[in-house]
Formats: structure tokens, C-alpha cells, sequence
């Protein structure tokens, strides 16, 4: 049986699914559309997701990816009972939010930045993010979210 | 009380269905039974059509229907100025993106796989791609059946000015700046490719999802197609991943084949873009070739003569309201006695352009606040200084001889914020205009740039929204409007703007997402009239509510209709000890039979406009920008670093200042893109930057941090007092970006996106 772990649960596999876009397992047979299409080509990053806690651009790999590994989608980020992650509270809080597509894969971008480093400089959170687009914001706001939820990190 | 609660920070009503992933753009839904569609283009940019061969891919596996114009039931012909535009092409392509068929099967991989299986016979004829060839007497005409003043040409449209004597004037001037400015197509790149799902319901109705920011018009669209009447397409909203203008079009054409397919086939029709069909089919921001002629005597502009051409590309769309607005704002927010504007849009093979942040404004700024800059060199004076001079006041007269009265005039305030905010003056001194510091490979440069903006539609077209305000018998509020969520905020400043006026807690309010079947049309949610327009209406759906709430409610607390008073979450009477709350209205209401249910119209106050000689009063309300850029040049690899970026926008009332400030960045940043990066690197025709791996917007790294500054002076004509502010805060780093490169080399750059080459 070939198994992984999505947003800590136990879950099998479909021979299928190793040979399907990540991206598309994910969306069309999890229902789990939170990573979204916004390329194809792995240039806009809104179909990131944390594998092994390590940003992965789903719509650049198959299932095979992801056996045996510890995927996290933004579906798994809220605290059980839904309260919102410290971080996503500061997406809220600060207006990092528009229009909201390239919002769950910034979220899980940013959560790989702080678990890794807890107190990101501006600078260093800039190029954390530099590989998801954003057309509404102009990134501002999402870099303030960022550094304010940091200190939940430490 | 409710002001306070009513000023979040950063609040919106879909913020954690947002930050959740549960929020649902089109093509997160499924229906049961829904089958795929994907488009089919034809790989010429302009031919005649022969055929369109469909059968082999007809039997290919899990192919249910391909359908080309042929099978269109109602028009394959539509548009919202001219009906120009072939949803699938009937008789000619006429541009790299036209779609000559849609492929419908089980699924979408078969029905990709199908598509390579059709079939294009055509003769191709010679290509338009040249402003001036399309322009000549002799040209090949794109539409053949197209006349304009009387004779068959490619010309869209030509809008003019003619104040004064600028011609006669301009030889009288001290010096004229004669000047060739260009700017390229722009792709809108919001996050969330085009997606329709359309549902052919029991009853009739042709049930349509879209990721698109007009429904209204995806509703004409639509029926169009269809051959139906209006009231049988229900068009429905769900979040939308941004529009930037780009989701008028070619978002209802995308609902539009779905919606054929759904009825050919009768099931649930899904139409899902790939990121590169998106970028190849859908419309652009006109480039524009602007010649400019400005005359400069006694220290002022005294005369501006100016020929644009406006490439329109294959279908019209709304080429004639976007340059008319660059008609109105040709001359940038400054007093000009003598102005003779010619304004073209011409019909070409390259592309298609329409609607785009900015509408037409982004092009002459470019072009208009360098020009002031060079006069400013050439006079040896400050730019400062010039700007003072020669810039719009309280009373000041228009181009299009338009009196600025009726609101505050607040040019000089957004200008003497920016300045201030980023130091002008003394860091205008410490520019390089080429010369590098020693052992330096940087120059250094500061711009700004200064506007004025019509706000919503003003003559381009019919200006009126609507909002319901629904109060249930439990005190709560549903509150819809005719104005549609792109992720712009829309909701929350209208909720936000319905509490205030209600005095209730925002909480109370629930929007409800519009439908073309309930609400009137509202038109489009373009021109920044989101706020000034629908919150207008939400005010006088407020004001009514209240009104017969009072009616009703004053028996109950003791007093005349007149007296009853709505704060603080609840409804009083003449004394703050007598009230109600609103579960204890409801209530009241309900046992009374009396329905707490309110329709609010606004009408735009009236505009005018003289087709011939370019006088009228354009827009009824105007908005005022300013915005500053310090950045480095290198000398050796020409790289632009962009190091503070500042903007001042006069807003009329802030409604929500995260979401406010939101504006602003994206605007900037989307401006620093257009100028700095963005081409599609058109050859003859054809979009060579197909995907966002090679079309490349701004990143994270490419800004520094922003500053905004929101300057608020009630604006007397619009019932909320607001006004909107997506579109200014997109239509000035352009230029002030320019002029930043022109303080820090020396040298000018006359097109977009600004290109420094070799060794400076």
C-alpha cells in the first residue's frame, strides 16, 4: 500500500495518482482546492503546498512526490476546531488579503520562512516570497503580516 | 460608538474564507454530470476563413460536441460599443488569439487532446500591425462592414479638443517640446486564469459561475449567444481572483461558449483557461503613439498640440471610453489655454485591447509628466516650481472647459504631502543626471509624477447602481449591491459604508452576493466606481430603511417619525433612555406587517459632452494623485533598483484604510511593472511571452517599501462622500519612474517598458 500524510492524516494512495499532476490529485480528487492553478510552468507559486515542511510547487510534480512524505495544504493550517493560525490572523490583520488567490500558498510560503528562521529581516522575507506573485497587493502588506506573526515562531 | 467599531484594522468579510483556502473561485466547483470544454484557436493572424474541419476530432474518445460558429444559436457577433467581436470566428481571423471552435468531452484532458484534431482552412491576407498603415486611405480594412463618419477605414473612433487657438499659439510660444512617446500592450496577469461553469437549470435558465467582474454584461453576453432573453441567464458571483479591468470581455465570451455548449449538450458546461490561452486570447491596455507638441511661454504651458493613435487591435470593445478619457486627461492636471487633441483608435491585427486599471490615463501621464519635467530643465527652473505654476486650482477651468467647484480641489495638498513625505527638494539635489559619485557604479535619481481623474464613468456611458437592503424580522441585514467582488474589497467598504449610515454594528450586516435576477443592472464594476457608485446607492437604501423604520417604530418609543435616531446598534427615540434594539425592531416591524426592506438608487449627477469641439463637463467628480520614487541606476548593467516609493491620493472619505492602503501598493507596484518589465514581446502578431515564466511582474524583490497617504475632503456629490482610488494610485509611477531615470542619467526614455541600454 502506498501511503502519505496530508494535513496529518493517514491516506493512501491510488496507483493512479503517481503518475497525475500533484496539483490536480490534490484539486480534482481531494477536494482539497485550497493550491490553486495560476500557471502551469512553476512561475507563480499559487499552487505551493509544504512537503516535509519544504515549499513544493504541486502543479510541477506528480504523486509520486509525495509517498511516504508529510504534505501540508492550507486546509491544514487552522487550529483544529478552526481558529485561524497565528499566521493567518496576521494575513487578516494587516489587509495582506485582496482578491485572495495567491493567498493559501503565501501563507504556507511564509509558514516554511518562519519555521526555518523566526526572525526574518524584511529583506529576507521579500526573497522567501519572491517566487509567488501577487498582482493586488504589491507584496506590502503580506511582508508586514509576515514579520508581525514571527514572533509566534520563537 | 459604531465609528470606532466600524474602523477595523484590516477587516473584510471574506478575509478567512480567504486566508482558509475555503473560498471558492470558479473553478473549485463541480456539478454533478459537469463535462469540459476548451477552446481551439487558429494559428493565423488575419484570413479569410474556408472551413473549420471538425469530424476527426468529433471521434475522438470522450468528445461530445465541437462547435464552431456554425453552431451558435442566437449571435456569434457581440460587444458592448460595436458588435464587432466573433465569440467564435465566422468569417475571417482577425487576430493570433481568435477561438475558430470549443471542443466539449468528459473530460478536459480529452477534450485538450481533441483540439489538436481540428482543423483551420483559410487564405491568409496581409497583416495590419502598423498604427499608420492601418490609418492610410488605401489600408486593408480588419472589419469590412465597418464605417466610420461615413466611409469604410479601421478607425474606431476619433475624439478631439479644440480650446482655443493652439496651433496659431504654439508659434508664439518661447520653445515647443516636440516629442514621440510609445507604450506597449499590458497584460492585466490577475492571479486567477478565465473560468466559466455554466449550468443549463430545469426551468429554462442558463445558471452561469464565472470568474469575471461585470455579470451584468456576462449576462448580455450571454444571451447573446444563446439567442435568449435577458431573464433567462442568471448570472451568479463567486470569488473572483482579481480583474484590473481584464475580466469584462473576455471573461463573459469564456461564460458565453460554456453557456452554448451547456445548452448543445445539456449538461453542466466547464470552461477552465491554461494560463498560456489566457495570455494569447485575452485583451491588453492600448498602446498608445502620443506626438506631443507643447508650447511653453512666460514660464507656462501655453499650448499643447496632440496626435494619439490608439491600437485598438482586432475587435473595438471599449476603445472609444478608454480614449476618451485620455481626450479629457490629455493635457495632465494642468491649466492649458490653448489645446488642439486628436485621439484615434484603430482597428489592427495585433491582439485585442480594452479595459485596463487606469483606462487610458496611464499612456499620457507617461508622456505629459515627462514633458513637464523637460520644460522645467529647459526653463532651468524647479519642477516643483513649474507644477505651482501651472497647475489646476479651486475654480480652475478644465480643458474640456469644465469649472472645478463643486468639490474640494486638492492638487496642491496631494502634492505638498508627497513632497514632503519623501523630501523632494533636497534629495532632488543629490540626483547623478548621469554623472555617477566617485567610485561609484550607481546613479541616483528621484521622479514624481501629478494627475487629476474623472471619476466612474463620467461621459463614457450611462452611470447608475442600486443596492437592497433586506433588514429580516431577527434584526439582522442582508445587504446586496450591484457591484461586484474582484478582490478589490467591494464588499466590505459597501457593508462598512451601510453600518455607519444604519449606525449598527457590522457585524448585523451579511452581504449577499448579487445575482443578475435579483438586483437591477448596475452596470460595470470598472472606472473605480465601486465605492463612489454602489455606495451611493447603499446611503440611499440606508436613508429609505431608516425612514420607514421610523414610520413604524416612533409609536413605540414615543415620538414623531422625524425624531427616531439610529445609533450605536440600535434605533431611539427622542431621549437616550427610550430605544430598541434592533432583534426588539424587527420584531415590531413584523407584528405591524410592515416589510424593513429598502430599494436605493444613485444616479450620477449630469455630464456633458460636445462630440465636435471636446467642451463639456467630462465627469462629474474628480480625484486627485501624486506619487514620488527614489531609485539607482547601475552604469554598467543599466539595472533599475527602486529604493521609496510615496503616494498621496485624495479619496474624498476613507472607508476602509487597510484595504485603502491595499490600493495604493498594488497600484504602485503594478505601475513600476508597466514601466520597468512588462512586454509581450510582440512579433508580427504573434505574443511571444505566452506564460509568467517569460511575462514578467513585479516580485516581492522588485519593490522597496511604500508609503501612502490618504487625504480625505468630503466630496459633496457623492452620498457616501467617498470616492474611488483603484485606478489613480495605477496611473502615476510610470512617469514619476521615467523622470527618477531622467534625474539619475540625464537621458530620456520615450516608450515603455524603459529599456537602458549598453554602458552608461
Amino acid at each position: 500500500m502506498i501511503t502519505t500524510t496530508i494535513n496529518g492524516r493517514s491516506h493512501v494512495l491510488p496507483e493512479s495518482a503517481l503518475r497525475q499532476s500533484l496539483l490536480s490529485y490534490l484539486r480534482e480528487d481531494l477536494d482539497l482546492t485550497g493550491a490553486k492553478y495560476g500557471c502551469g510552468v512553476g512561475a507563480c507559486g499559487a499552487c505551493s503546498i509544504l512537503v516535509d515542511k519544504t515549499v513544493v510547487k504541486s502543479c510541477r510534480q506528480t504523486g509520486l512526490y509525495i509517498v511516504g512524505k508529510n504534505v501540508l495544504t492550507i486546509e491544514g493550517m487552522a487550529r483544529p476546531g478552526g481558529e485561524l493560525h497565528p499566521l493567518q490572523k496576521a494575513f487578516v490583520d494587516h489587509g495582506a488579503i485582496q482578491c485572495g488567490f495567491c493567498t493559501p500558498a503565501m501563507v504556507l510560503t511564509a509558514h516554511a520562512l518562519l519555521l526555518k528562521n523566526s526572525n526574518p529581516t524584511r529583506d529576507e522575507i521579500r526573497k522567501a516570497i519572491s517566487a509567488n506573485l501577487c498582482r493586488c497587493t504589491g507584496y506590502q502588506q503580506i511582508v508586514d503580516a509576515i514579520q508581525s506573526a514571527a514572533e509566534h515562531y520563537r | 460608538m459604531s465609528e470606532d467599531v466600524n474602523k477595523p484594522r484590516g477587516w473584510r468579510n471574506d478575509a478567512i474564507a480567504k486566508v482558509t483556502g475555503r473560498a471558492k473561485y470558479c473553478d473549485d466547483l463541480k456539478i454533478h454530470g459537469m463535462v469540459h470544454a476548451v477552446p481551439v484557436y487558429g494559428d493565423e493572424i488575419h484570413a479569410r476563413i474556408l472551413a473549420v474541419e471538425t469530424e476527426q476530432a468529433q471521434s475522438a474518445p470522450g468528445v461530445l460536441a465541437v462547435l464552431t460558429a456554425k453552431d451558435v444559436v442566437g449571435s456569434t457577433r457581440f460587444g458592448q460599443i460595436f458588435r464587432d467581436h466573433r465569440m467564435l470566428a465566422d468569417d475571417k481571423i482577425r487576430y493570433n488569439g481568435d477561438v475558430i471552435a470549443i471542443v466539449v468531452a468528459e473530460t478536459r484532458a480529452q477534450a485538450v487532446t481533441a483540439s489538436s484534431l481540428v482543423r483551420l482552412e483559410a487564405v491568409p491576407l496581409r497583416p495590419i500591425l502598423d498604427l499608420e498603415d492601418a490609418l492610410a486611405d488605401d489600408s486593408i480594412l480588419i472589419h469590412e462592414d465597418h464605417v466610420h463618419e461615413g466611409r469604410h477605414c479601421n478607425i474606431t473612433n476619433h475624439h478631439k479638443v479644440r480650446r482655443g487657438d493652439a496651433r496659431a499659439e504654439l508659434a508664439r510660444c518661447d520653445f515647443v517640446l516636440d516629442e514621440v512617446f510609445e507604450t506597449r500592450q499590458v497584460e492585466h496577469s490577475y492571479m486567477e486564469p478565465e473560468s466559466a461553469l455554466c449550468v443549463p437549470r430545469p426551468d429554462g435558465v442558463m445558471e452561469v459561475y464565472g470568474s469575471m467582474q461585470h455579470p451584468f454584461s456576462t449576462r448580455k453576453f450571454v444571451a447573446a449567444i444563446l439567442g435568449t432573453a435577458l431573464t433567462d441567464v442568471e448570472v451568479r458571483s463567486v470569488s473572483v481572483g482579481g480583474g484590473f479591468g481584464g475580466k469584462d470581455d473576455t471573461a463573459a465570451i469564456v461564460c458565453a461558449r460554456a453557456a452554448l455548449a451547456a445548452r448543445i449538450v445539456g449538461r453542466a458546461v466547464k470552461i477552465t483557461y491554461d494560463r498560456e490561452w489566457s495570455i494569447r486570447e485575452s485583451y491588453k491596455r492600448h498602446p498608445y503613439k502620443m506626438h506631443y507638441r507643447m508650447g511653453i511661454k512666460d514660464g507656462r504651458i501655453h499650448a499643447v498640440e496632440v496626435r494619439i493613435v490608439a491600437d485598438a487591435g482586432a475587435y473595438c470593445s471599449v476603445t472609444p471610453w478608454v480614449t476618451l478619457r485620455s481626450t479629457v486627461q490629455c493635457c495632465g492636471p494642468y491649466d492649458v489655454a490653448h489645446v488642439h487633441c486628436d485621439m484615434y483608435g484603430v482597428y489592427t491585427n495585433n491582439g485585442f485591447t480594452g479595459a485596463m486599471r487606469g483606462f487610458g490615463s496611464p499612456q499620457v501621464n507617461f508622456a505629459v509628466e515627462q514633458l513637464v519635467e523637460m520644460a522645467a530643465l529647459r526653463l532651468e527652473i524647479s519642477s516643483v516650481e513649474f507644477r505651482k505654476r501651472n497647475m489646476l486650482r479651486q475654480g480652475s477651468t478644465t480643458i474640456t472647459g469644465q469649472v472645478l467647484s463643486e468639490h474640494t480641489v486638492s492638487l496642491g495638498q496631494v502634492f505638498e504631502e508627497t513632497l514632503n513625505k519623501i523630501d523632494y527638494e533636497r534629495k532632488y539635489a543629490r540626483c547623478s543626471h548621469g554623472r555617477p559619485e566617485e567610485g561609484s557604479d550607481e546613479l541616483y535619481g528621484i521622479g514624481m509624477a501629478l494627475s487629476y481623474r474623472g471619476m466612474s464613468l463620467g461621459a463614457e456611458g450611462m452611470d447608475f447602481n442600486s443596492a437592497i437592503i433586506n433588514m429580516q424580522f431577527d434584526g439582522s441585514i442582508l445587504l446586496e449591491v450591484a457591484i461586484h467582488e474582484n478582490g478589490q474589497g467591494a464588499e466590505s467598504a459597501l457593508i462598512l459604508i451601510a453600518a455607519r449610515e444604519l449606525g449598527v454594528r457590522k457585524e448585523r450586516i451579511r452581504y449577499r452576493q448579487p445575482s443578475t435576477s435579483n438586483i437591477p443592472d448596475g452596470g460595470t464594476t470598472v472606472a473605480s466606481r465601486g465605492t463612489i457608485m454602489g455606495g451611493g446607492a447603499t446611503v440611499i437604501a440606508a436613508r429609505r430603511l431608516k425612514r420607514i423604520l421610523a414610520g413604524v417604530l416612533c409609536g413605540k418609543l414615543g415620538c414623531e417619525p422625524e425624531e427616531v435616531r439610529f445609533f450605536n446598534d440600535r434605533v431611539y427615540g427622542k431621549t437616550d433612555d427610550v430605544f430598541l434594539d434592533y432583534e426588539q425592531a424587527g420584531r415590531e416591524m413584523c407584528l405591524e406587517q410592515e416589510y424593513p426592506y429598502a430599494f436605493g438608487a444613485f444616479k450620477a449627477p449630469r455630464v456633458s459632452w460636445d462630440e465636435a469641439t471636446g467642451q463639456g463637463n467630462a465627469y462629474f467628480t474628480w480625484v486627485y494623485g501624486c506619487q514620488a520614487v527614489e531609485l539607482t541606476v547601475n552604469t554598467k548593467t543599466g539595472k533599475v533598483k527602486l529604493q521609496n516609493m510615496v503616494a498621496a491620493h485624495e479619496v474624498g472619505k476613507a472607508i476602509n484604510r487597510e484595504m485603502l492602503l491595499g490600493q495604493f501598493y498594488g497600484g504602485m507596484a503594478m505601475g513600476a511593472g508597466f514601466v520597468l518589465f512588462e512586454d509581450l514581446n510582440v512579433r508580427e502578431g504573434r505574443i511571444v511571452s505566452r506564460n509568467l515564466n517569460t511575462y514578467r511582474i513585479p516580485r516581492a524583490t522588485d519593490l522597496p517599501d511604500m508609503q501612502g497617504i490618504i487625504i480625505e475632503n468630503e466630496d459633496p456629490l457623492s452620498p457616501s462622500k467617498a470616492k474611488g482610488v483603484g485606478e489613480p494610485t495605477n496611473e502615476l509611477m510610470a512617469p514619476a519612474i521615467a523622470n527618477a531615470i531622467g534625474n539619475a542619467t540625464g537621458k530620456r526614455y520615450f516608450k515603455t517598458p524603459i529599456r537602458i541600454e549598453g554602458v552608461l
